[in-house]
């Protein structure tokens, strides 16, 4: 019965683990996107609307000239040039594909923060979960493994005797 | 019967492949492709440097070779590169057409006055709404440009001898036809 029991323990043990671990990434994946509130960028759009879709937009275009940080955060001159291009264009009633096909047209797809999915770009979406697959099935064939070197059904061999 | 290791050490070769392909198309690694290449060049019609009264268009710069050199005062590199302009100027092979980006028409004309003028025109974007359209995000930008508008080449960069005779002078007089 014991190892029955050890073999359940050790089970539980793991899926604790496992569990553990994934509130951990969600928890990081949660905090990360959080933005600063200050920024370099006083823009004011007409309605709360077409606010959120500049913020969402200038967030997600890359300031080519600094590379790692998008327009709405970054002081250089192009990334206002760029920032009053968003807003004068969402002003005009274009939506937001219009924007990111404006853009992608003169800067290429490297502008994009999120890359769109295309034929191009699908590996790069799709490896996240192809490796998560992998890895599931990676640790799901190593638990297996541990556990059947837990015998469970020979509960006489370490029934203590005495007892 | 595969050693214990062979797997890992596949997945690992796959790996340093993978990322060694990554590090070599890293866009850190220079300039990022423009999409304006093999495409046409962007309309525009602006005032002209030296004489405001008049413009400069696309338009009329069709049906010939010419070179759009992006520059401003304000730009460290540009200076860098202006004594290989007025070599360029001087092969007189392409035609300069300058555009000044973001700048200070007083400055710049003293600039030009200072230095030697290498333009055949220079087109003023004060806006800087041009230069989007160029997809400029660093001057000096110099793009080759057909006498069918279509964007040939493209530098980011100081032009330098090496670019003129590797990459723009072959395109624009190939079989050796004009010396540099």
């Amino acid at each position: 019965m014991r190892h029955a029991r050890a073999a359940r323990s050790l089970r539980l043990r793991i899926f604790a683990t496992v569990l553990l671990g994934l509130l951990a990434a969600g928890l990081i994946a949660m905090l990360a996107p959080q933005r600063a509130a200050w920024g370099v960028d006083p823009t004011q759009m007409p309605t709360p609307e077409l606010q959120a879709r500049y913020s969402g937009l200038t967030h997600e275009l890359r300031c080519m000239q600094c590379q790692n940080e998008a327009i709405a955060d970054s002081p250089v001159d192009l990334a206002a040039d760029l920032r009053r291009q968003v807003h004068d264009m969402l002003v005009a009633g274009k939506s937001d594909e219009d924007v990111r096909d404006f853009m992608t047209a003169r800067y290429g797809d490297f502008i994009l923060f999120r890359p769109r999915f295309a034929p191009k770009t699908a590996w790069l979406w799709l490896a996240p979960g192809v490796l998560l697959l992998v890895g599931a099935f990676v640790s799901w064939r190593i638990v297996r493994a541990r556990i059947a070197l837990v015998p469970a059904d020979n509960e006489p061999l370490e029934e203590d005797p005495s007892r | 019967m595969m050693n214990r290791f062979t797997l890992p050490a596949a997945l690992f070769v796959l790996l340093v492949i993978v990322l060694a392909i990554g590090i070599k198309h890293s866009p850190d690694k220079g300039a990022i492709k423009s999409p304006l290449l093999g495409g046409p060049a962007p309309q525009f019609s602006l005032p002209n440097l030296t004489d405001p009264a008049r413009t400069v268009s696309s338009a009329g710069l069709k049906g010939r070779w010419y070179l759009f050199n992006v520059w401003g005062t304000w730009c460290g590199e540009c200076r860098a590169e202006h004594e290989m302009l007025l070599q360029v100027r001087r092969a007189a092979v392409v035609p300069l057409i300058g555009l000044d980006w973001k700048d200070d028409d007083a400055q710049a004309l003293s600039w030009l006055a200072q230095l030697g003028n290498p333009y055949e025109v220079v087109a003023v974007d004060r806006t800087g709404r041009t230069a989007i359209d160029w997809g400029v995000y660093g001057a000096p930008e110099t793009f080759l440009v057909n006498p069918q508008g279509i964007v040939v080449f493209k530098h980011v960069g100081a032009l330098t001898p090496d670019v003129w005779t590797r990459d723009i002078l072959p395109r624009v007089a190939p079989r050796g036809a004009v010396k540099s």
